[in-house]
């Protein structure tokens, strides 16, 4: 199998004066090569804390992984040394994150913040270097490229912050690149101008992209492959078509069904899905989503379901009654 | 007041906020023109929707309305009360009709207040209980009336997830008995599992209390579920009004046009074979705002008389209404 990146089992959890935040419990995914993957949840889901696990980006302590495998091009990232992920950080895996405004060093103009990276990873000399940057600005679509190399953050709107950041990222050519909530803070026009841009070079450099999101319009838009996670779980596993057509999991529907559509007149109520999600700081035991279920019986609250194949080859979900036949799986 | 006039009138309403420059003799220097003259009015028991991106000036609109900013210019009526004229008494008749919802739960509510204070301060406020024991009652009611159990009356906010505070949130609004309330993108800070949960609610009590909203709000899919009639702003003006399925089906703005081609749908094969229109840059600063229609440098049909003349705000069809030169 050509799994880029192969993930297995991770745990992570957070030591507060709270308590023990059970952030992640044991999440197992994998992307392949030039494969895009949405991670969808809402906040506290544990997306943002499983990618940046995978990255050893959690800080240590409070957090600690406590579990689990991560499996880049067969080597374990969980296993590296802060030196080792260094090279790893930028060149092979690169990240973007929702608030470009916090993500770039505000005293430093923009055309230093991307040569930074190209001289450290690659070795440029500054011509090179700046060179390389022009071009990288061109491509995520800044006009004036090169009076805007010694312009500051702030002088940026948003959603061109967010091609800075981008640019920045693909700066050293990385196989996979980890965008979590990319186009939250922006507005709907700016986000159909960063989808675009990311799915065209996508396709232009054949790179895997692990999208992290809790729009599942835009999933819908950019997506192969979709996990779902509720909690700190995985709960369902599916291509980007079978998902929305056959969701399997209750939360998955749910989630679905209390969503308006621009698309479509009003035709009913929304469904809403009562209570809200569990609190991290009790040890998960049983189905998470059991409180706020429909479908729930006995079983579900004493053991946790795992994500096991439901009718199609490639879809998983987590959950002890298949909802279509009312059955146990 | 006469029965057929609608709730809300809103002529002309402009608001700009001074950009000052010097830090000892402070001159101002220009304006910010966050609201540029926008009209529209709202029934009795309607829901408008009052949508844009960040900055058009959707929130400003909502403040000035009620007159939490001295408005620049226009004219406001709200019940038949002036809004911009009313002081004292007749002002206090106004706050107690109109009343407003924020969009984040975290900073709206007193963190050193207890739910009791924060629902009963409108009841203190314009003195419609006098005893404690009787506002104790109609704050438990009010909690009931949002979902919130009587208990918890003396919690804090913080004990409360976001989508519960944005219920207390909405309980003090309830306070006073409202006709008119204003919730400013009140859903936008909470996860989708609970939006639906707080926007049931908000139609829940617009049934039980004839209540009118002017519902400011980012999500489009949102808006076209909830609001009978839908406002779309630009750069401090208006682009476009019309009824829900008119304007989503058939809109006249190029500007409309755009930003609802923008909106993904949760179905990923109708996602990917709609036509996006994508627009071109960012929107330009209200401080200098382009002349002519100020969203000519950005829109695809313009032609040369767009960036010389203001397009009138008209009615094309029954209810539509329609800023631009091409409609």
């Amino acid at each position: 199998m050509s799994s880029l990146l192969d993930v297995m089992d991770l745990r992570t959890r957070f030591h507060t004066p709270e308590g023990t935040v059970y952030a992640v419990n044991g999440a197992s995914f994998h992307v392949d090569e030039g494969e895009t993957l949405a991670v969808v949840g809402e906040s506290g889901c544990g997306k943002s804390v499983s990618m940046l696990s995978v990255l050893q980006l959690i800080a240590v302590p409070p957090g600690e992984i406590v579990g689990g495998v991560a499996l880049y091009r067969g080597q374990d990232l969980l296993r590296k040394s802060e030196r080792e992920m260094e090279a790893i950080r930028g060149p092979e895996i690169a990240m973007i994150f929702q608030d470009p405004m916090t993500s770039l060093n505000p005293v430093l103009t923009i055309g230093r913040q991307i040569t930074e990276s190209l001289r450290t990873h690659l070795g440029m000399d500054r011509k090179t270097a700046d060179a390389r940057a022009l071009a990288l600005l061109e491509m995520v679509g800044i006009s004036d490229p090169s009076d805007r190399l010694s312009d500051y953050p702030h002088q940026f709107s948003g959603g061109m912050r967010q091609r800075v950041m981008i640019a920045m990222a693909l700066s050293c050519n990385p196989s996979l690149l980890i965008a979590d909530e990319p186009t939250t803070a922006l507005d709907v026009t700016i986000q159909s101008q960063i989808v675009e841009l990311v799915t065209r070079i996508r396709d232009q450099v054949h790179m895997a992209v692990i999208w992290i999101t809790h729009d599942l319009g835009v999933v819908a838009g950019i997506a192969d492959r979709v996990i779902v996670m509720y909690a700190g779980f995985i709960v369902e596993e599916a291509g980007v078509n079978d998902l929305y057509e056959n969701p399997c999991h209750p939360y998955t529907t749910a989630l679905l069904e209390a969503l308006p559509r621009v698309d479509r007149r009003r035709d009913r109520r929304l469904k809403s899905i009562p209570g809200a999600p569990p609190s991290l700081l009790v040890e998960p035991h049983g189905c998470p989503f059991v409180l706020r279920c429909e479908h729930a019986i006995e079983r579900c609250r004493t053991e946790n379901p795992p994500l096991t194949a439901a009718r199609q080859a490639g879809h998983n979900t987590a959950c002890w009654v298949d909802t279509k036949t009312r059955g146990q799986r | 007041m006469n029965q057929n006039q609608p709730l809300v009138i809103v002529q002309n309403l402009t608001k700009h906020f001074p950009v000052m420059r010097g830090i000892v003799i402070q001159r101002k220097v220009g304006a910010v023109r966050a609201v540029d003259g926008i009209s529209f009015s709202i029934e009795m028991g309607e829901t408008l929707g009052l949508v844009g991106e960040s900055g058009c000036g959707k929130t400003t609109a909502g403040r000035t309305l009620l007159g939490l900013y001295p408005a620049t210019d226009g004219v406001v009526t709200i019940d038949g009360h002036n809004v911009r004229s009313a002081r004292g008494k007749e002002m206090l008749a106004i706050r107690r009709t109109a009343q407003m919802i924020f969009q984040d739960p975290y900073s709206s509510l007193n963190p050193r207040w207890t739910v009791n204070s924060i629902v009963s301060e409108p009841l203190r406020v314009h003195h419609l209980l006098r005893t404690e024991a009787e506002r104790v009652e109609r704050v438990k009611e009010l909690m009931g009336l949002v979902g919130l159990s009587g208990r918890l009356i003396n919690r804090f906010p913080h004990e409360f997830s976001g989508g519960q505070r944005q219920r207390i949130g909405v309980a003090r609004a309830l306070a006073s008995d409202p006709k008119f309330i204003v919730c400013d993108e009140p859903i936008s800070a909470l996860d989708v599992s609970i939006q639906a949960q707080v926007v049931n609610l908000l139609e829940d009590l617009q049934d039980r209390f004839g209540l009118t909203y002017l519902f400011i709000a980012h999500d489009l899919s949102m808006v076209r579920h909830i609001c009978d009639r839908v406002a779309v702003m630009y750069l401090g003006v208006m682009a476009e009004m019309g009824e829900r399925n008119e304007l989503y089906e058939h809109p006249f703005h190029p500007y409309t046009r755009a930003l609802l081609s923008a909106v993904p749908v949760p179905d990923p094969q109708k996602d990917r074979a709609r036509r996006r229109i994508i627009l071109a840059g960012d929107v330009p600063s209200p401080i200098n705002p382009p002349p002519g229609c100020r969203f000519h440098p950005r829109c695809p049909i313009a032609i040369e008389l767009c960036g010389r003349q203001v397009p009138q705000w008209r009615e094309v069809t029954i209810g539509h209404w329609v800023a631009c030169h091409k409609a």
